[in-house]
């Protein structure tokens, strides 16, 4: 019977696995090969070409410092709007500390809708600015329960009747102690968000219009779904060749795209199994 | 506890409210202010008048909703796809309980670690890998059908396959991360309850049946009640990207269509309205969802 098991993982593996590594040795082949169907398991007649291609694009560059610096000063603004509430959410004699739970976890299943939210940015003037990528939307209810929790369930309540007979106030205690027993959640909430800010292309469809501002997501949905590259070409053999380039492009923008968050994970993962564990279940 | 004591234990926590001020103040900006933003659904609104002063519009834009061919068709692809992704909501479920089957730790971590990876690639990449693998004529599964001699369907290029693809390329990528909190549920059985079930003589299909699964069915069913509130909700952000003029009679949902009629064509209060439907819709099948849950199996949201 266990075997049955085994051998089940290593075909689920296999269907994991076999696209992305496709997409890896396609990066590198020949595109021509890659379309007949000639490469499947090595990359066949092995260029660079893709990889050359992309230098020339300057939009992905600036897409990619756009993103990097969103993800950056958002992940970071985000992460102290979040924990601090959390932690004090998290504890017991928080006055309030229901109707405060109600007012936040309200915002989860009611909103005001694309429009509202929309005219609302507009309002403030947000729209096209780079503060409209990191602050309006830090806020994450979700994160917020799941730290909540972590604080509840890791960090015994005598410690800060201990601090308090020493004279520590709330604001020193929670910086001074409690956020260094918290890395384990901290990494955590810093991978989920990090991750979403480096993939988030909804809020720049909406609410950006200067292309100096476009984060990758924006610039690659412009690659790789909405084909923008292809309406310069010509007709005939030249056609053909500029098509397997854009499609060579393709596969290399994907990894290039994608490296650096997948970079990310092994460091956090460690952390994974103190911190989702105790975080998401209640 | 009277009021002074209250105010006393407020004072001598004024730290804790300091720290909850910035995620309060930017609730209330950004998500309770456009709140307040959705009655221009019942209004003409002109961007010139501001929501107070455009001139009450009453339900107009919702029959206008109600009436356009746009309400069945949008309606159904959203319940379809939603259905049909609940439908897969099991599987995270049996890879948990695959999981904590494996023995050999080296595989074990193996295994989640690359089951996890297809979670942190983004959705524009993600359609961007769908649209290359599965072209009929240059992708990965053109090649494979015609390794066999058979014609490749053109998966994105028709309605009928619009769904399915969705659906399962969702699986593909997030089916391992989903299941990590049904690992932790998994991990906090007490082994001693599987010490005594060998003893009685237990077998591995008896032990998963009587002790695992009814671990995990409270996680299971407060995140199916959250799924089902969000069963109109289904996600704007790939549906519109794998949207084309072939698959649209399948694949234009209400996010999708409340984005076209808001954003692309700017009639504000008509695009408002379909959305307020939307969430209303929503708002009550979750509580619909969680008094049954609460009536049949003593876990609710609330």
């Amino acid at each position: 019977m266990e075997w049955l098991l085994y051998l089940f993982a290593i075909v689920m593996l296999i269907l994991i696995v076999y696209p992305i590594y496709f997409i890896v040795i396609a990066s590198f082949s020949d595109p021509a090969a890659v379309a007949n169907g000639q490469m499947w398991v090595l990359p066949k007649g092995f260029t660079l070409d893709g990889y050359k291609e992309l230098l020339n694009h300057s939009n992905i560059w600036i897409g990619y410092r756009n993103t990097l610096l969103y993800t950056v000063i958002g992940t970071i603004i985000s992460l102290a709007i979040n924990v601090s509430a959390a932690y004090a959410l998290s504890r017991k004699d928080l006055v309030g500390r229901k109707s405060i739970n109600i007012f936040f976890i309200f915002t989860m299943f009611f909103n005001g809708g694309l429009i509202p939210t929309f005219l609302t940015i507009r309002d403030f003037h947000l729209y096209d600015t780079f503060l409209v990528m990191v602050l309006p939307f830090s806020v994450a209810v979700f994160n917020i329960i799941v730290a909540r929790t972590f604080f509840q369930s890791s960090i015994p309540g005598d410690l800060w009747e201990a601090a308090q007979l020493d004279g520590c106030g709330n604001l020193k205690y929670y910086v001074q102690i409690v956020l260094p027993l918290s890395k384990a959640i901290l990494s955590v909430l810093a991978l989920w968000t990090a991750v979403g800010y480096w993939n988030s292309y909804f809020n720049a469809l909406i609410y950006l219009k200067d292309q100096d501002l476009y984060p990758l997501q924006l610039v690659l949905r412009n690659i790789l779904i909405t084909n923008q590259m292809q309406s310069s070409m010509g007709t005939g053999e030249a056609a053909l060749i500029a098509l397997r380039l854009a499609n060579l492009m393709r596969y290399s923008v994907i990894i290039v795209s994608t490296l650096p968050i997948m970079c990310m994970y092994p460091f956090v993962q460690k952390y994974f199994n103190q911190g989702v564990m105790i975080g998401a279940v209640k | 506890m009277n009021m002074q004591q209250t105010i006393g234990r407020i004072r001598k926590n004024w730290g804790l409210y300091v720290l909850l001020l910035p995620a309060v103040v930017l609730l209330l900006l950004f998500s309770y202010k456009p709140m307040y933003g959705v009655l221009i659904a019942f209004k003409d609104y002109s961007p010139a008048l501001g929501i107070m002063d455009s001139p009450w519009a009453g339900f107009k834009y919702f029959e206008k909703f109600f009436n356009s061919y746009q309400f069945s068709s949008t309606i159904k692809n959203t319940l379809i796809i939603s259905f049909y992704s609940i439908a897969t909501f099991p599987i995270p479920i049996m890879l948990a309980l695959m999981i904590n089957q494996m023995r050999v730790n080296r595989f074990k971590q193996v295994f989640q670690t690359v089951t996890y990876m297809p979670h942190f690639i983004s959705t524009v990449v993600m359609v961007g890998l769908i649209l290359i693998l599965s072209s009929p004529s240059t992708g990965l599964i053109g090649n494979i059908f015609r390794l066999f001699g058979a014609e490749a369907p053109n998966l994105m290029g028709s309605a009928e396959w619009f769904t399915s693809v969705y659906v399962w390329t969702d699986v593909w990528q997030h089916a391992g991360w989903d299941s990590i909190i049904f690992i932790a549920a998994l991990s906090a059985v007490d082994p001693s309850l599987y010490e005594a079930a060998k003893v009685d003589g237990a077998s591995r299909w008896q032990r998963i049946r009587f002790i695992d699964i009814p671990m995990l069915l409270p996680t299971a069913i407060t995140l199916l009640i959250l799924r089902i509130g969000g069963l109109l909700g289904v996600g704007f952000e790939k549906v519109y990207l794998m949207q084309n003029n072939l698959n649209i009679s399948s694949s234009e949902v209400i996010a999708t269509y409340v984005y076209k009629i808001g954003m692309l064509s700017s009639q504000y209060s008509f695009s408002s309205a379909i959305n307020l439907f939307n969430t209303i819709i929503s708002f009550i099948l979750l509580i619909l969802v969680n008094q049954a849950a609460k009536k049949y199996s003593e876990n609710s949201l609330w």
